[in-house]
C-alpha cells in the first residue's frame, strides 16, 4: 500500500479550499464530517435539556421550572436525541467517513445523493428545532395520541420535521446497501467484511424497510392535526392504540438502528486492541441480522399495557425473548475475542470496557421487561428511562465515543491525548453510572417517568441523579476539550497508528481525496492479526 | 459462618424492603418472587462478564502477555452460549406469562368499580351509584375489578403496591384487578403522559376493614388521615402534587341516590332506545337486553366486509354498540339504528352497560 501520500501531501482536507468548497462537496468523507459537526450541536443541546430536566428534578415541589416547561424539556431532549443524535450518529457521521474507506472504495455508489441527504437532514432538523422559538411542543417525543392531537403547541411542525429526517434516513440506508454491493475492493468477499460494515449493512436495511412507517405515521397524525380526519383520536373515530401501533412499528426497529452500528465499532475496536482474530466472525455477523430480523415482530411489547390483547402480549413477551441471544452471542463474543490476547488499554478499547459493562446492564434489564407481568409494574416508570439510556447512552454513545477516538487519528492525521482522554473516559463511565442506576431503583418503588414533581420519598435517589448527570456533563466537556486540542496541537499520528488491518488504515491519514492512490487489494479476513500483524501499532 | 449467613440474609431482606414496594396483595408476592429470581440471574451473568472482563484485562494486558493467541472461534463453546440462554429465557418467559394470566383473570364475583380518568382526576363511579373522586375505597381481602375509561387523552393507572398497572384509553374499557391484604392508604400514580399535570395526577386505594367497609357503605365518613399510611410511603398523607388540582373529597365520597342500572334504565326510556331493545327478552327491531351480557353471539363485522364472527357481549361490544352500532350487528338484525358517539357520555354510557348487566 503507497504511503507517499503523507500528511503534508493533498488530502481531503487541503484538496480544495473555502466554505463553498465543503458546503456543495460530494466526498463522502467531507459529509461525514459535516454531519458529525452539526450531530454534535445538536447533542450539547439534547443535553442542556437533559441537565435542566435532572435539575428540576434535584428536589420535589421544585420551582426551577414550571409542569409545562419541564414537559417541553423532556420532550425537545427525547426528540433532539433520538431522531437528531443517535439515529444518525454512527451511520451518518462516523458510517460516512469509514464505510467507503473499509471497501477500498473511492466514494459511495451514489455522492449525489449523500450530499442530498444531509440537506434533507439539515433541513427536517431546522423545521423541528424551529418550534423552540414558535411555540415549543410538549407531547414527548413519542407523540402519544389523542394527546399529540390536542395540544396547543406546535406538534405538527415537529412532526413535519422528523417525518423529513426519515427520508434522510431511507437515502443513506440505500445508498449504503448499494455501496456495499457493488463497490467492493477486488478480494473483499463478503466474508471478508469488516463487522461494522455487517452492522451497517444491517442497519441499513432496518432504515429503509422501516423508515417508511414512520413517516405514514407522522403524516397521518399531521392531517389529523390539521384537518380533522379521524384516525387516532377517538372522537373523530380513530383508535389511539392503533397509533402506538404504528408508532413502534417503527421505533422498535429504531433502537436497533441506534445499536447495531455501536455494536459494529465495539465488533472492530476489540479486535484490534486484542490482536487477536475477532472470536467467532460468523455467529457476530449472522447474530446482526438475527437482531435485525427479530427487530420487526417485537414492537408489541411497548404496549403490554395499552389494552392490547393479551394473545398480543403473548406472542410479543416470547418474541422478545429471541432478541436476548444473538445479543449475549455478540458479548460472550466480544469477550472471547479478549481472551489470551494482548489487550492495549488505549482509549478506544476503554472505552468498549465501558461499552461491555453498561450494555450488559442494559441488556440484562431488558429481561426485566419482555417478561410481560414483570413489564406490568415497571413499564412507564423510571426503570424504562434507566434501561433504554444503559443502552442507548450507555450502548450507542461509548461506542460512538469509541469510534471518534479510534477514528479520530483517521479524520485528522493527529493524535488526541491520551491521558485526558482516558480522565473523561472514566467521568462519563461514573457520571453515567451515578445518573443511571439509581433510576433502576426508583422505577422498581414506582416513581413514573415524565414526572415534573415527585413524593418526598423519592429524593435521595433523584439527588444522586443529578448529581451524576453533572459528572457526566463534565465528561463530555473533557473529551470536547481534548479531542478540539488533539485536532489543534496533536502529534501527526501516522497512517496506522493502532496498527489495524481493515482497509481505512491502509492509506494515508487524512486520506487523500480519493482515499486509495491505487486499488487496494484484499487477501484475508479483516482480524487475521498473527505474527508481525499482531505486534503492530504505537504501544507494542 | 451461620452468624456470617444470617447477617447477609438480613442485609439481603433489606435490600429487598429497601427497593421495592410492600407487597400488599398475593399477585404482588408473585411478582416479586420472579422479579428477584430475574434479579439474582442477571447478577449471575453481569458478575460473570464483567469479572471475565476485569480477569482478562489483568492477566492479558500487552504490558503482561506479549504474545496473543491466534484463536477464531470455538464452535462447542459458542453452542453453549447460545443454547444455555435461550433456555433460561424461556423459563423467564413462562414463569412470567403464568402471573401474568393471574393478573389478568381475576374471579369472577370481584366488586365492579368504574373508574373514569380526566386530566388531571380520577372519578371512581360505584354500581349503586357513589362517586368518590381521588379516593378509592375498597374493602379488605375482597377482590376489586377496575373497569376504566378516560374522558379526554390517555392516562394510566398504577398502583405499586399491588404490582398492577393499565393504561386508561379513551373510546375503550381496560381493566385491573386486585385483592388488597393490608388495610390503609395505597398510592396510585397516572402512567401515560397527560399534559400539564400529569405528576399531580394522583389518587389512593384507600383500603378498610369490614366494620370500617360496612360503615362507608352506610354512609358514613371516613377519616381517611387517620387510617394506615402507605407502607411504601410512609410519611406521605395527601394525594396531590402540583397546583390547582382538586383535592380529595374528605367526606370520602358522594352517595348515590340513585344506582348505575337504574340510571341506565332511566336513560334508554329517555334516549328512545327501548322502541327497539326489549327488557324481557323479546324480539323486536334489535335485541333484547335480557340475559344477552356475557354471552357469545354472532355478528356481521362491517370492518372486515360483513364477515360472520363471533363475539362476546362485555362492556367493550356495548360500549361500540350504542357509539357505532354499524360496527357489528348481531345477526337476524337490521343495521338500522343511528350511531349515539357524542350523545352520551363517559357516565351515562357505563349506565347503561351496568343496566344491561343487571338483567339476567
Amino acid at each position: 500500500m503507497s504511503h507517499a501520500n503523507s500528511a503534508h501531501g493533498d488530502n481531503y482536507i487541503n484538496h480544495s479550499r473555502g466554505l463553498k468548497s465543503w458546503l456543495i462537496t460530494l466526498d463522502h468523507k467531507r459529509i461525514g464530517i459535516m454531519y458529525l459537526g452539526v450531530i454534535m450541536v445538536m447533542f450539547l443541546l439534547g443535553g442542556i435539556f437533559a441537565l435542566g430536566v435532572r435539575l428540576q428534578l434535584f428536589s420535589p415541589d421544585s420551582h426551577f421550572l414550571t409542569p409545562d416547561k419541564y414537559n417541553q424539556f423532556f420532550t425537545y431532549h427525547g426528540a433532539i436525541m433520538v431522531f437528531m443524535v443517535v439515529i444518525p450518529l454512527i451511520p451518518a457521521a462516523i458510517g460516512n467517513f469509514i464505510l467507503p474507506m473499509q471497501l477500498g472504495a473511492k466514494d459511495v455508489a451514489f455522492p449525489r445523493w449523500n450530499l442530498v441527504s444531509y440537506y434533507v437532514y439539515l433541513f427536517g432538523l431546522t423545521v423541528a428545532a424551529s418550534t423552540l422559538f414558535i411555540n415549543k411542543v410538549d407531547t414527548g417525543w413519542t407523540f402519544y395520541a389523542p394527546y399529540s392531537i390536542r395540544t396547543g403547541t406546535s406538534a405538527t411542525l415537529v412532526l413535519l420535521g422528523a417525518f423529513i429526517m426519515g427520508f434522510s434516513s431511507i437515502l443513506t440506508g440505500l445508498n449504503f446497501i448499494v455501496t456495499i454491493h457493488k463497490l467492493r475492493a477486488p478480494g473483499l468477499t463478503w466474508d471478508r467484511l469488516p463487522l461494522f460494515l455487517w452492522a451497517l449493512y444491517a442497519t441499513s436495511i432496518v432504515q429503509v424497510l422501516a423508515t417508511p412507517v414512520l413517516a405514514i405515521t407522522l403524516l397521518l397524525l399531521i392531517l389529523e392535526r390539521t384537518v380533522g380526519i379521524g384516525i387516532f383520536d377517538p372522537k373523530l373515530g380513530g383508535d389511539p392504540v392503533l397509533f402506538q401501533h404504528f408508532f413502534w412499528f417503527y421505533s422498535h426497529p429504531a433502537v436497533y438502528i441506534m445499536v447495531l452500528p455501536a455494536m459494529g465499532v465495539i465488533s472492530d475496536i476489540i479486535p484490534t486492541f486484542s490482536r487477536k482474530p475477532i472470536f467467532g466472525y460468523k455467529a457476530i455477523a449472522a447474530a446482526t441480522f438475527g437482531i435485525a430480523l427479530v427487530a420487526f415482530v417485537v414492537w408489541g411489547h411497548h404496549m403490554f399495557v395499552s389494552g392490547q390483547s393479551e394473545f398480543a402480549n403473548f406472542v410479543f413477551s416470547f418474541l422478545t425473548m429471541l432478541v436476548a441471544v444473538p445479543t449475549g452471542v455478540k458479548v460472550f463474543s466480544w469477550l472471547a475475542t479478549m481472551y489470551k490476547g494482548s489487550l492495549r488499554m488505549d482509549a478506544p478499547m476503554l472505552y468498549a470496557f465501558g461499552f461491555l459493562f453498561v450494555f450488559t446492564i442494559g441488556g440484562l434489564t431488558g429481561v426485566f421487561l419482555a417478561v410481560v407481568s414483570v413489564d406490568v409494574h415497571l413499564t412507564a416508570t423510571y426503570f424504562v428511562v434507566a434501561h433504554f439510556h444503559y443502552v442507548m447512552v450507555g450502548g450507542t454513545l461509548l461506542a460512538f465515543l469509541a469510534g471518534l477516538h479510534y477514528w479520530f487519528p483517521k479524520f485528522c492525521g493527529k493524535m488526541y491525548s491520551e491521558t485526558p482522554a482516558k480522565v473523561a473516559a472514566w467521568m462519563i463511565m461514573i457520571g453515567f453510572n451515578v445518573t443511571f442506576f439509581p433510576q433502576f431503583i426508583l422505577g422498581v418503588l414506582g416513581m413514573p417517568r415524565r414526572y415534573a414533581n415527585y413524593l418526598p420519598q423519592f429524593t435521595a435517589l433523584n439527588r444522586v441523579s443529578t448529581v451524576g448527570s453533572w459528572l457526566l456533563g463534565a465528561g463530555f466537556l473533557v473529551v470536547a476539550w481534548t479531542l478540539v486540542r488533539g485536532l489543534k496541537s496533536g502529534k501527526p499520528s501516522g497512517p496506522n497508528p493502532w496498527g489495524a488491518l481493515t482497509l481505512e488504515w491502509q492509506t494515508a491519514s487524512p486520506p487523500p481525496h480519493e482515499n486509495f492512490l491505487t486499488e487496494p487489494v484484499v487477501t484475508e479476513g479483516p482480524y487475521e492479526y498473527r505474527g508481525e500483524k499482531a505486534l503492530m501499532g504505537m504501544n507494542a | 459462618m451461620t452468624k456470617l449467613l444470617l447477617c447477609l440474609l438480613s442485609l439481603n431482606q433489606s435490600a429487598h424492603a429497601a427497593t421495592v414496594p410492600v407487597a400488599a396483595t398475593d399477585l404482588a408476592q408473585s411478582w416479586d418472587s420472579i422479579y428477584w429470581f430475574l434479579v439474582y440471574l442477571s447478577l449471575f451473568f453481569f458478575v460473570g462478564i464483567v469479572g471475565a472482563m476485569i480477569w482478562f484485562v489483568v492477566k492479558y494486558r500487552s504490558s503482561v502477555n506479549k504474545k496473543p493467541k491466534y484463536i477464531h472461534g470455538h464452535t462447542g463453546l459458542e453452542i453453549i452460549w447460545t443454547v444455555i440462554p435461550t433456555i433460561l429465557l424461556f423459563i423467564c418467559f413462562g414463569w412470567g406469562w403464568s402471573v401474568y394470566r393471574d393478573m389478568v383473570h381475576g374471579p369472577a364475583n370481584a366488586m365492579e368499580v368504574r373508574v373514569i380518568g380526566k386530566q388531571w382526576l380520577w372519578q371512581f363511579v360505584y354500581k349503586n351509584g357513589t362517586t368518590a373522586v381521588n379516593d378509592l375505597f375498597v374493602p379488605v381481602n375482597r377482590p376489586v375489578k377496575l373497569i376504566m375509561s378516560s374522558e379526554d387523552v390517555l392516562h394510566g393507572f398504577f398502583i405499586p403496591n399491588f404490582r398492577v398497572k393499565s393504561d386508561v384509553v379513551p373510546g375503550m374499557y381496560t381493566y385491573v384487578w386486585f385483592e388488597a391484604k393490608v388495610p390503609g392508604i395505597h398510592q396510585v400514580f397516572c402512567t401515560e403522559y397527560c399534559g400539564t399535570s400529569h405528576s399531580g395526577m394522583l389518587a389512593r386505594v384507600v383500603v378498610l376493614t369490614d366494620d370500617q367497609w360496612k360503615d362507608w357503605l352506610g354512609g358514613k365518613k371516613i377519616d381517611v388521615d387517620s387510617l394506615p399510611a402507605d407502607p411504601t410511603f410512609p410519611g406521605y398523607r395527601a394525594n396531590r402534587l402540583g397546583e390547582g388540582l382538586p383535592e380529595a373529597n374528605s367526606a370520602g365520597a358522594v352517595p348515590g341516590q340513585v344506582s348505575l342500572a337504574d340510571k341506565g334504565k332511566a336513560l334508554v326510556s329517555a334516549k328512545g332506545c327501548i322502541a327497539c331493545h326489549s327488557s324481557d327478552g323479546a324480539k323486536l327491531v334489535g335485541p333484547s337486553y335480557k340475559g344477552i351480557y356475557g354471552t357469545d353471539v354472532k355478528v356481521a363485522d362491517n370492518a372486515n366486509g360483513g364477515k360472520m364472527v363471533t363475539v362476546k357481549v362485555d362492556d367493550n361490544y356495548i360500549r361500540e354498540s350504542i357509539e357505532n352500532p354499524q360496527a357489528k350487528v348481531v345477526e337476524g338484525y337490521p343495521p338500522s339504528m343511528p350511531p349515539y358517539k357524542g350523545l352520551v357520555n363517559e357516565e351515562e354510557i357505563a349506565s347503561i352497560i351496568e343496566y344491561i348487566k343487571s338483567l339476567k
